[in-house]
């Protein structure tokens, strides 16, 4: 099965292994979800200090799609400035693994790839919106998070 | 029994999508039978037939083309009375499926005979369709939810429900006849029976039974029956409430409309009789009728064969995968105990991976919660897979299935 185009080196290797796995004990801003239908759920724990995210983790139970997608993730936007993570776009984390494919070969398997990036632009949102009250900055996290699958 | 006139080649001959190929021109190799099952020619052609020399509308009409939908949608009901050996034809009412069912009778008896104080049992190993009706049912009427728990082979622990039946509290026990996850065959005739002795009544989900094995609702005796044409050769947006007449008669309506009526005033209404009063609107005519080919073929090929082959590819199944490395079978593993289920875990590699990659193999298994989360929190896993079985399953197919998993070893590099 070599050259398959799900199940890469790396995507094994961060499924055995993922990056940034834990929580973070009261963390700022804590975001649950989930997959209904294949059983994908993870948390993912932000701490955001000077506008910038200072401290990203994630657990969870998932595949190895969900499970390396989300510690690429955490691994991308570790340090980022908000302002930054607002604009992160899906094609730079699936593009990241090589993934880009899955948006038309799968539309089941490409849930599994977003949901860490689903949790992390809601997240977003609520930080602004709910704890800043800030919904300008806000912006439109939330239909981007309802729309990205 | 005449296993001998099983002749699995020519019941695949029936079924034209078995021919297919896909991924990379792969046998399809289709073990999700107990989510829905493939239909035969006899079926396909049945719809055919309905659309292009009968289609009408039913029960209004005097035309002839009325007259031959109207009967031949009859014509099923009795079909399904005498497959499941039921005596009153008009106990049978025709719904979308099993959910339906279950929520006909959730809201038409359970909003008027369950109340504060009361208990309605269910169990552990149930669809989601046969325990959100029984939440709504009970957070509304304030009546509480008891689970008969399962133990580690994947069986009910009986002596709870003796427990809940002893309180004189419990008005219904909803129970599936064959759980969808694990296979395992419910002890049912001998929950009738304690719930009887008690005067609980008794819903069984028979989703998983119908289609796999003999069943006599005359002599089961329990209240409610429900089943999906789908899962048995038959189409999608069909299934069948079986329910005590008595009871139907006391129930109220669950939909208003067209056809349920007998007179309607301006505000007030009489009600058609059973069956009609529950089926209001215009049914799924088209589907009804076809689903008259599925029992015929069913019959045809006899409720104990079609038990017997699936119990010998269970056993074979339950043999072969038992040897090999990293597998975690759910559920009863001895085949007479249980239907052409079975679920398992690959290592720890989760079920989703799993059955991608032997996808492209061409063989289709279920990974997920299968709408059973109650029994995956109790089992301690996220998901697993499943394989299920039909009456066009071979040996081959499962080989291919055991084979398939060399592959996901080879990925995870187990
Ligand atoms: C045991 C059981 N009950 C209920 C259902 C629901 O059936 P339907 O979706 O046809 O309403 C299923 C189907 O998945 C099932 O397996």
């Amino acid at each position: 099965m070599s050259g398959d185009p799900i199940y890469t080196e790396m995507i094994i290797e961060y499924s055995r292994n993922p990056s940034n796995y834990g929580k973070i004990e009261d963390a700022h801003i804590t975001r649950h979800d989930s997959n209904p239908l294949c059983g994908d759920s993870i948390d993912l724990y932000l701490n955001i200090d000077d506008k910038k995210i200072s401290d990203v983790k994630f657990d969870g139970k998932g595949c190895a799609i969900c499970m390396a997608c989300s510690s690429v993730l955490t691994e991308m936007i570790k340090g980022k400035s908000l302002e930054d993570v607002k604009k992160f776009e899906k094609d730079e984390l699936l593009s990241e693994l090589g993934l880009e494919h899955l948006i038309k070969t799968s539309p089941v398997r490409i849930k599994c790839a977003l949901l860490s990036l689903k949790a992390l632009k809601y997240g977003i949102y609520s930080y602004f919106a709910e704890k800043m009250n800030d919904v300008e900055s806000a912006g439109n996290l939330k239909e981007e998070a309802a729309n990205l699958y | 029994m005449q296993a001998n006139t099983y002749s699995l080649e020519e019941i695949r001959n029936d079924f034209p999508v078995l021919n297919r190929r896909v991924r990379d021109d792969k046998k399809l190799v289709y073990l999700d039978n107990a989510a829905t099952t493939q239909k035969p020619n006899q079926v396909i052609d049945a719809i055919t037939d309905y659309y292009q020399n009968h289609n009408s509308n039913i029960h209004r009409a005097v035309h002839a083309l009325a007259e031959e939908s109207t009967e031949a949608f009859e014509v099923t009901r009795d079909k399904i009375a005498k497959f499941l050996n039921i005596q009153n034809r008009e106990e049978i009412v025709f719904v979308k499926g099993t959910t339906e069912a279950i929520n006909l009778v959730a809201y038409s008896w359970g909003r008027d005979n369950v109340q504060k104080g009361d208990i309605v049992v269910t169990t552990e190993y149930e669809h989601h369709s046969n325990i959100v009706p029984w939440q709504l049912l009970t957070q509304e009427t304030g009546a509480e939810l008891k689970y008969i728990d399962i133990d580690d082979d994947g069986e009910l622990i009986l002596e709870q429900l003796d427990e809940y039946l002893s309180t004189g509290k419990v008005k219904l026990v909803a129970i599936s006849h064959v759980s969808n996850v694990l296979g395992t065959i419910t002890d049912i005739h001998n929950v009738i029976k304690k719930c009887k002795n008690v005067g609980a009544k008794v819903l069984v989900d028979g989703a998983q039974a119908v289609p796999h094995m003999k069943v006599d609702i005359a002599s089961l005796g329990c209240d409610f029956y429900a089943f999906s044409a789908h899962k048995m050769l038959g189409p999608t947006g069909v299934g069948v409430l079986w329910a005590r007449k008595e009871l139907l008669e006391n129930m109220r309506p669950f939909q208003g409309g067209g056809d349920m009526i007998r007179e309607v005033h301006k505000h007030e209404t009489t009600w058609n009789d059973l069956p009609y009063k529950f089926e209001a609107g215009t049914p799924n005519v088209a589907d009804v009728i076809c689903f008259a080919a599925a029992i015929d073929y069913l019959t045809k090929i006899g409720m104990d064969n079609v038990r017997s082959h699936e119990t010998e590819l269970t056993k074979y199944a339950l043999e072969k995968m038992s040897k090999v490395k990293g597998l975690t079978i759910y559920g009863p593993k001895d085949p007479q105990k249980a239907s052409g289920v079975i679920s398992f875990n690959f290592n720890d590699v989760h079920p989703h991976d799993v059955a991608t990659i032997i996808d492209k193999n061409g063989v289709a298994i279920r990974s997920g919660h299968h709408c059973a989360q109650v029994l995956m929190e109790k089992l301690n896993v996220a998901a697993t897979n499943r394989a299920s079985f039909y009456i066009y399953t071979t040996k081959e197919e499962v080989d291919t299935l055991i084979d398939s998993l060399e592959q996901v070893a080879e990925v995870f590099k187990l």
